[in-house]
């Protein structure tokens, strides 16, 4: 056991158990999974990756490279740092020997997302970030403060001074000021992991309660204050990699927030002062101490305080390597390599700051000579960095430069300058530089030596930097020891780029809460329930949900759809046809508008009248078709395909606004405001006959393409003689609130004639038998109306429309286009699956080897009830001058002979339509 | 599935790179061919050329080899295209990823897994069984999988009714794979570099010299550099080079991200993409999940995106495989991606007698990489477009012979 | 993800701004007139410049007005927003 008495702030009163690699460790709250590791000696966590060398705990926060655990219970979860999880009851992990694993079941923890605006964050609770939190607001502002450590405090260990206190006094006070606040949020175990435009970061909170086991707060913040810290950094010599070798810092750290003594016989190797605290802290919590300082100079105050202590202090000296085999037992010191027997062998060179979010917005770092380190180089609007992870390393400066007026106030503490060490002289093989990726100096020379120059080329040949800590502690050593190699500045090459997030974030924590039907809006028409009451199969349309087919006990969809397709040929029948998109157009020069957008005439339609109509691209393809009602002179209600209409809208809207903002037209969508019931089948002039007894319903006075308004029970309703189906047809629209009111009644009213609901299926093959295509299934932007057999749509008397020119194209005049044409299966029998493509039948029946040319694709497929046999539509090359040739559709491997036709296979004529 | 099986420790099988890959040169005054862009195209390009004999070439590169759109792509190759034209190209391109590490001589980690393209809505069953049947006749392996099947092929895939949009199907083409975009342009420059090609990085074009309608020479960074026929091969920076040249073309380029999660033992046996919801995921060699997204709307040169597209694309993720919910995200970034309105790309002549064209790839770039590099060292060599790329020529937007690959196969990437 | 300062509304998430490429390609006066080229080029060509472009963007999820702007696409920010102009800013689709 390495606990030592008088430090830390764990719970010593409770005890927590968990279990790592099979043991049982006992340990407190506020520990984390590596403190208790390290209180109980606990052996290697695992090996490393290519070499298989033993691998510890390295560092006591998220720069560690090496300590890294998979989580098995209570929940898998995959490589995360021991240093980082804070121990609960029963947590069980183990070492990971590179690869972390999945849960095979799936995560029921729930994750969410808040919206946060303030007009300043600060990311790190530290001495810098806390008082720069303090000073924002005592001036009024809404501060948001987020620190990804569970306390506060960043890495002061309580004991310093400051205003004359402990720091631990002058931390304690900063909070409960914020906490007084009510313009301030202070969030703990938050780390900001994105910096994006415009004070956008985003941060992950790791809740301890509450519903949600993460959540991401998206913060919109008028100033970012980037008070992150810095990281230390190694120095690199031979098996610089066994465990037992750690950040100096990091021991310190364990000390006094867990108090746990990394090691009884320690050896510190520095290049800078910081590292000397951890020496005096550790002897006085009575561990043996040596430094050796690789700086001819010692600094003053540090070399007296040690002599007080009695720790020896070596200047001028390098560890060159180290002994062991689980962990490390001596380190080889100086030249001579002379071996100092030692269980934590302590290293510091110098700090980098933590510039990750500042370089994620595009900020530039600058090398600092005198700090031996990348800086932030050129401010960035909005944006302020402070404290360490400016460069600024020492206490009283951090808080000089967060505090402003009334900054609270350290002493200075003189010293020496680091000194710039990437490594010490020593076998390269045994030079590890990135420990997670067993990638070593010699990696780096062999890189170098293969021609690489960039930093980036000799990462992606190292690997260097690409580990689950993405380069944290190794990154810019990395870039040192290869300008070094290449003998050019650092400054030349510079560092890999920092990209974001700053610390590994869960795959579910970015998903948040959009999962499952909310992961895209389901939307249902004010009918969904009687739908779903007579047991409908739905089919998703775009965000809809649409009632595919109803099914009867003992029914497939074949045999649904052939009954639901029979009763509306020889009945009636309903469908809810709601979710057609719905564009009220309004305005003097709404006449205007709609002749530019489709491609036949629309100001020549007599108020009352309804026509189909076709929009096309400026490419001449089409793009979407519906019908357009003339309610008055200067309004129409354009209706467009389902999954088009938010387009068909924002595309008027473009044209209207960017291209014709002289047309008085206003264009506003009731796709929810009105729901649409078609009733269709020769007795659907009975039916709303029956439902609307004020309206003369005979072909006289209600002729098809025709509209009427009435009211039912006074509510507003409007008929119109519109036909998907071929068959006599009426569609009722009536205010969303009132249609399934609407729906009953059609029922009701219907039940004398057999009023069958059908569904889109029934719908598409009523429509194919007719030969009216659907936009986005028989076309797929590459069909001119033409294409379509819609050439009569197409208005040659205007003199332009949207995508007329297009159809002047050499390419357009191409007899051998593909054109929509029906295919019957010469069997009879065959249903051609949608999507089969069509070649030439060959003499002897048979598909030839690869490749063999194709004609074009089946688009629609159906088995119908009116022709007793299987039909299709498809789009074939020069398909209208092949009427009546018989094709090949390769089915599962055979042919299947098919004969070209005409596209309308009902009812030609119209006659029923029209009656 | 659930444990690494021993011995196979992730980056242990990772190959030996040879002592060297390439020189690093410095401008000649002049060569017959300047090819401008060092990434995969640009360096696949001089291999072929040095392949037909042509070695007095330079491959001149802004930055640093191979870091652009090659560094950036999520290395999916597959060449299971809709139309007649984008089949043939990329077929010849997966026929010669089938034997480039032979001819590299060079570790490439060629992985062919399949790839499963999934159909989520009525429509993308009959699109995906349209390009299904299409690619049979076009000689390219391809099947229609119900969701049991996909299932089969990959387990952790969620083919249940319970999520927003349920799988009905999807297409599999068991030759498609991946492999290490680094080492691919690495071996590549290293044929060429050793076949006296000249590989000059840092040197970014400025601009270029011309006599009526030829180019003589190209103004770069590190000095003018006289060429006899000039390939232009830089992705997303092509708009810049073209309007140096006056020539218009309609490209536009957009950021399109990608992203890593950390090592994990093999869950992830193929590649799967969904155009639905905008994910595309496999699991590279040495274990980490790789995921490209979306393209970003709007014009960029910025080799960044925006992070809701990211937060998008894991909704997505973990809608699609609920075991992905605790990997994590360990790193993001983006490309710049040019692309055209057809989503086909544009290569062929341009009106310089003696300069060709290779740009708007879009999301296809990595996987047409030796075919392209092929196919236009031959256009280069000869000049004259060769067969296999005379469809992707700049005058189809006259005439409107597109070859659209967004409307019917809905699958880029 | 960027504050966009919707010339009617303020600044707002990018996220509720739908993008129109670039502005100020009218509609030709008489496409019937065009040559096939130059029809071409009106359908399928836009700019594509490294630096600064004038663009056009709509406020979709806010008050769907469609504005134009200039911004940078080397650093993806924008420069300025106003208005459109009087008329032809340039439908495309």
């Amino acid at each position: 056991m390495s606990r030592v008495e008088g430090y830390g702030r764990v719970d010593r009163g409770r005890t927590v158990t968990v279990t790592v690699d099979g043991t049982a460790y006992t340990g407190h709250p506020g520990d984390t999974l590596a403190s208790v590791l390290l209180a109980h000696d606990a052996r290697p966590l695992d090996t490393s990756i290519k070499y298989g060398r033993p691998r510890g705990i390295g560092a006591a926060w998220v720069e560690d490279p090496t300590g890294l655990v998979q989580i098995e219970e209570p929940f898998p979860e995959p490589m995360v740092l021991a240093s980082t999880v804070e121990i609960t009851d029963g947590l069980v992990a183990r070492g990971v020997d590179g690869q972390g694993r999945l849960s095979q079941v799936a995560d029921v923890a729930r994750y969410d997302h808040r919206h946060v605006h303030c007009d300043v964050l600060v990311v790190g609770a530290g001495p810098a970030g806390l008082t720069a939190a303090r000073r924002a607001a005592r001036e009024g502002l809404d501060v948001v403060l987020v620190d990804d450590r569970p306390e506060p405090g960043g890495t002061l260990t309580g004991t310093e001074t400051i205003d004359g206190r402990p720091s631990r006094e002058f931390v304690a006070d900063v909070v409960a000021e914020l906490a007084a606040l009510p313009t301030v949020t202070h969030l703990q175990r938050t780390t900001a992991f994105g910096h994006h435009d415009d004070g956008l970061v985003l941060a992950l909170e790791r809740r301890t309660r509450g519903a949600s086991r993460q959540r991401v707060h998206r913060i919109r913040a008028a100033r970012v204050v980037i008070a992150a810290g810095a990281i230390e950094r190694p120095i690199v010599f031979e098996d610089d990699d066994r465990p037992g070798v750690m950040l100096a810092a990091s021991a310190r750290d364990f000390l006094h927030r867990h108090g746990v003594l990394a090691g009884r016989e320690v050896v510190v190797c520095t290049s800078d002062d910081a590292a000397y605290a951890a020496a005096v802290d550790l002897l006085d919590a009575a561990a043996a101490v040596r430094v050796l300082d690789a700086r001819s100079r010692v600094p003053e105050v540090w070399a007296r305080r040690c002599a007080e202590r009695g720790i020896e202090v070596s200047a001028g000296t390098q560890v060159r390597g180290t002994r062991g085999d689980d962990r490390v037992t001596a380190a080889l010191v100086g030249e001579e390599r002379h071996e100092v027997p030692c269980d934590l062998l302590l290293v510091s060179g110098g700090w980098n700051p933590t510039v990750h979010l500042f370089t994620h917005v595009g900020g530039r770092l600058t090398w600092d000579p005198a700090l031996g380190a990348f800086r932030p180089g050129t401010p960035l609007p909005g944006v302020e960095v402070v404290g360490a992870a400016d460069g600024v390393f020492d206490l009283a400066g951090c808080l000089r430069q967060a505090g402003g007026p009334d900054a609270p106030h350290a002493d200075e503490e003189p010293g020496e300058p680091t000194m710039v060490l990437w490594r010490t002289a020593g076998d390269p093989a045994r030079q590890f530089v990135d420990l997670q990726r067993d990638a070593t100096v010699a990696d780096i020379a062999r890189a170098v030596g293969a021609g690489m120059r960039s930093v980036e080329h000799v990462k992606r040949y190292t690997t260097i930097g690409t580990a689950h800590d993405q380069g944290k502690t190794s990154g810019i050593v990395a870039s040192g020891i290869t300008a070094e190699l290449l003998g050019r500045p650092i400054e030349d090459l510079g560092t890999t780029t920092f990209r974001p997030p700053y610390t590994p974030v869960a795959f579910a924590a970015l998903a948040g809460r959009a999962r499952g039907d909310l992961y895209d809006p389901v939307r249902t028409t004010p009918i969904h329930d009687r739908h779903v009451a007579a047991g409908a199969e739905f089919e998703d349309v775009g965000q809809w949900k649409r009632a595919r087919h109803y099914p009867r006990v003992g029914e497939d969809m074949t045999a649904a759809v052939l009954r639901e397709c029979a009763a509306v040929r020889t009945s009636v029948g309903v469908m809810d046809g709601s979710t057609l998109g719905k564009i009220d157009v309004r305005g003097p020069d709404a006449a205007v508008l709609l002749d530019r957008l489709y491609t036949n005439v629309m100001s020549s339609l007599k108020v009352g009248r309804v026509r189909y109509g076709v929009m096309c691209g400026n490419d001449g393809m089409v793009l979407d078709d519906g019908t357009v009602l003339r309610l008055a002179d200067d309004r129409f209600l354009v209706t467009t395909t389902t999954g088009n209409a938010a387009a068909v809208l924002d595309r008027m809207e473009e044209w209207l606004q960017t291209e014709w903002p002289d047309l008085r037209v206003r264009l506003t969508s009731v796709t929810e405001q009105l729901a649409i019931v078609a009733v269709a089948g020769p007795r659907s002039r009975d039916v709303v006959g029956a439902v609307f007894a004020d309206v003369d319903v005979t072909n006289e006075a209600f002729g098809f393409m025709s509209w009427q308004d009435t009211a039912l029970d006074g509510v507003p309703v409007r008929l119109a003689r519109i036909s998907f189906s071929g068959e006599l047809a009426f569609e009722v629209s009536v205010g969303s609130w009132y249609a399934a009111a609407v729906w009953d009644r059609l029922l009701e009213a219907g039940r004398p004639y057999g009023i069958t609901p059908y569904g889109t299926e029934t719908m598409h093959v009523l429509r194919a038998e007719k030969g009216y295509p659907i936009i986005g299934q028989d076309t797929d932007g590459t069909v001119t109306p033409h294409d379509l057999g819609l050439g009569w749509a197409v208005s040659r008397k205007k003199p332009d429309f949207l995508g007329k020119r297009s159809f002047a194209r050499p390419q357009n005049q191409d007899p051998r286009r593909k054109q929509l044409v029906s295919l019957l299966p010469v069997d009879a029998a065959t249903k051609l699956p949608e999507g089969s493509q069509i070649v030439d039948l060959a003499e002897d029946g048979r598909l030839p080897a690869p490749p063999v040319p194709m004609l074009g694709h089946v688009t629609s497929s159906y088995h119908s009830a009116a022709l007793a046999r299987p039909f299709a539509l498809a789009l074939v090359k020069g398909g209208r001058e092949r009427i009546g040739e018989v094709v090949g559709v390769p089915v599962a491997g055979e042919l299947v002979a098919a004969q070209i036709g005409d596209t309308v296979l009902v009812d030609p004529e119209g006659a029923r339509r029209d009656g | 599935m659930s444990t690494a099986s021993p011995g196979t420790a992730p980056g242990a099988a990772l190959p030996e790179h040879p002592d060297a890959l390439w020189r690093d040169a410095a401008p000649k005054r002049s060569y017959d061919v300047v090819i401008v862009g060092g990434g995969g195209h640009g360096l696949a390009t001089a291999h072929y050329l040095a392949k037909l004999g042509i070695t007095d070439v330079a491959v001149v590169e802004k930055g640093w080899l191979a870091g652009g759109n090659m560094a950036r792509n999520t290395t999916l190759i597959r060449s299971n295209y809709l139309w007649d034209e984008s089949a043939g190209i990329y077929e010849h391109a997966l026929k010669l990823w089938e034997g480039l590490e032979e001819d590299l001589g060079y570790p490439i980690l060629f992985s062919q897994r399949g790839v499963l393209n999934l159909a989520h809505t009525e429509q993308d069953v009959r699109d995906s069984v349209r390009r299904v049947e299409a690619n049979k006749l076009n000689g390219i392996d391809a099947e229609w999988l119900d969701p049991d099947e996909v299932a089969k092929v990959c387990p952790i895939v969620n083919v249940s009714d319970d999520i927003r949009y349920p799988v009905q199907g999807a297409t599999f083409q068991p030759r498609a794979g991946i492999a290490k975009h680094d080492y691919v342009a690495w071996g590549f420059a290293r044929r060429a570099s050793d076949a006296g090609v000249d590989i000059i990085q840092d040197c970014e074009v400025t601009g270029f010299v011309t006599e009526g309608d030829r180019v003589t020479g190209v103004r770069t960074t590190r000095g003018d550099i006289g060429c006899g026929t000039v390939a232009l091969c830089a992705a997303g920076h092509t708009s810049v080079l073209l309007d140096m040249l006056g020539v218009p073309a309609p490209l536009q380029s957009h950021p399109l991200q990608a992203l890593v999660s950390e090592l994990l033992e093999p869950v992830h046996p193929t590649i799967v993409m969904s155009n639905a919801v905008h994910v595309y995921v496999s699991q590279a060699h040495k274990g980490e999940l790789v995921m490209g997204a979306g393209v970003d709307t709007y014009n960029g040169y910025g080799q960044r995106g925006a992070f809701h597209i990211i937060e998008r694309q894991m909704a997505a993720a973990v809608e699609l495989f609920p075991v992905f919910a605790r990997a994590h995200l360990l790193r993001s970034w983006a490309g710049v991606v040019d692309v055209t309105p057809d989503a086909s790309p544009i290569v062929g002549r341009t009106p310089y007698d003696n300069v060709f064209l290779n740009c708007g790839w879009g999301t296809g770039g990595f996987k047409a990489t030796p075919g392209i590099g092929w196919a236009f060292a031959d256009t280069v060599a000869h000049g004259r477009p060769h067969p296999l790329i005379a469809p992707f020529g700049l005058d189809r937007f006259v005439t409107g012979a597109l070859v659209d690959e967004h409307g019917a196969a809905a699958v880029a990437h | 993800m960027q504050l966009i300062a919707c010339p009617w509304c303020g600044p707002r998430e990018e996220l509720e701004f739908s993008y129109g490429g670039q502005a100020h390609v009218a509609y030709p006066s008489d496409p019937a007139a065009l040559t096939d080229e130059q029809w071409a080029r009106f359908v399928f060509f836009r700019d594509n410049p490294k630096g600064p472009f004038a663009e056009r963007w709509a406020h979709s999820a806010g008050c769907r007005r469609w504005f134009t702007a200039v911004r940078d696409t080397r650093t993806h920010r924008f420069l300025s927003v106003g208005p459109l102009a009087a008329s032809g800013s340039g439908a495309t689709s």
